[in-house]
């Protein structure tokens, strides 16, 4: 039986093109000599020099550095606690809203979120700026945490915690000794899925922030509504750029854990 | 008050004070700002800061007077811009998330059929596009988009059409970009659920003298329906407050829910209204959501 044919090579061929020719393009762009974002007009990093003189992209992009950081490492720790919870607790009291807290944020609009928590840190009197958003940031990025260390969480033999809770180790000292390198991956997964959740959220950040606060999406956003330009494009690629490579770091890890799993079985 | 020295200790033991650190923070900070949405969407907007009225009236009595108005909720329905907005998305939502399904299970089959050691990365190079920044992927359209974008010139210099296309604040434009930005969301549960499939049901059809068509109609298909409805509830829900790709590649004529939000909240400043609106999307959403949970607890027992 035919397994992979014409038809799937040509649905990946055009479906990767889709995914890819527009960054592609907004790449090639950013590296334009002309002002015209369309028109190429021979190769230049100038777009790149005029960044750095830009003050208000480097005022933002130092704020969405500093809430991307605090918010994903808090959200981390969080996270990691509620798949912890989602998966070895059992059936406990509210267990239902739980996992309704968990999974709801991964779908809901951002712009409800957005509004939502605004208005309760209007009601409760609470000044608007960073501290805000990387509250709201915290609270979407754990749920994705959550999620992926459950994911992990479920797909490992159990075995090894319980015995060494019944060898009289305290559940704190198991966790870090057996659970947390085990779901280690998983964890440093959901870091760098937080941090750059929180490094492309715009809407959320929009209502959330105040004076002084503008995060790096808020700015290029105000850009962008100004009209296409080469620096959009030279501030995308940078974005992209340490985007993949953190995406590729998260999977080499991931797969040299892999392989030390494999060795230490074979040993 | 008697009080059992054991039920505090029960209350506070390590497990539940495990379960409480995630379990307090997201009722603080995810539950308890729609009890204030909720409630502002009952108020009046005032020239104030904020811009709303209280719905408790701390009078003479002991007892507060409630001061609520449904009028928010009256206007949302008297002014036909509103409902033309809740129908619009609605529409916009659901044939997105067809045409996100169709394609994205085409990708999501092809990769889970390919080869195991190409596999790994084509799902990485599916995963990229989704780390890569939402804003930047739209933004990435309109250059190619727009009239004197690169589409129209490629277009035009190969000779196919003479005029630009006019795609650029369209409700075309629209559906290209929700299908580009949430095609990963689809893809993923998708090819979480093909891979897996056990190949021997095929080979038995095969066996037994079914066209790979319709084998793929009568075994693939019904056996992926789990993936399939977590890809749907993915795009879908979020797709129907969407607010960035109808405000970067939408036109005047392109009403979405999320993007009217946006305006009463920051060009209008009107907070009850923006309020209602949110609380009646959550209240369509609702039903999917929940529907959403059922299946990802389902997914993970």
């Amino acid at each position: 039986m035919k397994r992979f044919g014409s038809f799937n090579i040509f649905s990946l061929i055009v479906g990767f093109s889709f995914l890819y020719i527009p960054i592609i393009l907004l790449i090639l762009f950013s590296f334009n000599e002309s002002r015209l974002v369309t028109v190429w007009g021979g190769f230049s990093t100038k777009w790149y020099g005029e960044l750095m003189q830009n003050q208000g992209i480097k005022d933002a992009a130092w704020v969405t550095i500093k809430v991307a950081f605090v918010s994903s490492t808090i959200a981390t720790i969080l996270g990691t606690i509620a798949g912890l919870v989602m998966t070895r607790f059992g059936n406990f009291k509210g267990r239902t809203l739980f996992s309704g807290m968990i999974y709801a944020p991964m779908v809901m609009p951002e712009v409800i979120i957005g509004l939502s928590t605004l208005l309760m840190f209007v009601a409760l009197a609470i000044d608007r700026g960073i501290f805000t958003v990387t509250l709201a940031h915290i609270t979407f990025s754990m749920c994705y945490v959550a999620v992926v260390v459950q994911s992990r969480m479920s797909s490992y033999d159990d075995s090894l915690t319980e015995a060494a809770l019944d060898l009289g180790c305290t559940p704190f000292r198991t966790f870090i000794l057996i659970t947390l390198p085990i779901i280690l991956p998983a964890v440093i997964s959901g870091w760098l899925l937080s941090f750059t959740l929180s490094l492309d959220d715009l809407v959320i950040a929009s209502f959330t922030s105040g004076p002084g606060s503008t995060t790096l999406p808020m700015k290029i956003y105000s850009m962008v509504r100004l009209g296409v330009t080469p620096e959009i494009n030279a501030v995308s690629t940078i974005l992209v750029g340490v985007v993949t490579l953190g995406v590729i770091t998260a999977s080499l890890i991931g797969r040299r854990q892999k392989q030390q799993v494999l060795k230490t079985q074979h040993t | 008050m008697q009080t059992n020295p054991n039920f505090f200790k029960s209350i506070f033991n390590g497990r539940n004070a495990v379960i409480a650190i995630p379990y307090i923070w997201l009722l603080l900070l995810f539950l308890l700002p729609f009890i204030y949405v909720l409630k502002i969407s009952f108020a009046e907007t005032i020239y104030a800061r904020p811009p709303y009225s209280p719905l408790l009236i701390w009078g003479d009595s002991w007892l507060p007077s409630i001061k609520a108005s449904f009028d928010n909720y009256l206007f949302l329905f008297s002014d036909s811009l509103y409902i033309k907005a809740y129908l619009s998305s609605l529409k916009i939502a659901f044939i997105s998330t067809i045409l996100t399904l169709i394609i994205g299970y085409s990708i999501a089959y092809s990769v889970a059929r390919a080869p195991t050691r190409w596999r790994g990365i084509l799902l990485m190079l599916v995963i990229l596009p989704f780390w890569t920044s939402f804003l930047i992927r739209v933004y990435a359209w309109i250059g190619i988009l727009k009239t004197e974008g690169l589409l129209n010139l490629a277009l035009m210099s190969i000779g196919i059409i003479e005029k630009p296309l006019m795609i650029m604040n369209t409700d075309l434009a629209v559906y290209i970009g929700i299908i580009y930005s949430y095609l990963p969301f689809m893809i993923l549960p998708l090819y979480a659920n093909l891979e897996k499939m056990d190949m021997s049901l095929l080979e038995a059809a095969a066996d037994l003298g079914c066209r790979p068509f319709k084998s793929f109609w009568t075994v693939t298909v019904p056996l992926s329906i789990p993936g399939i409805m977590a890809g749907c509830f993915l795009v879908f829900i979020p797709v129907m407050g969407e607010f960035v790709i109808p405000d970067l590649l939408g036109g005047s004529e392109t009403l979405m829910i999320g993007k009217v939000l946006w305006t009463e909240f920051f060009y209008n400043r009107d907070w009850p209204v923006a309020s209602a609106v949110a609380i009646l999307l959550l209240a369509i959403l609702i039903v999917p959501i929940m529907l959403y949970q059922r299946s990802q607890e389902k997914a993970i027992s």
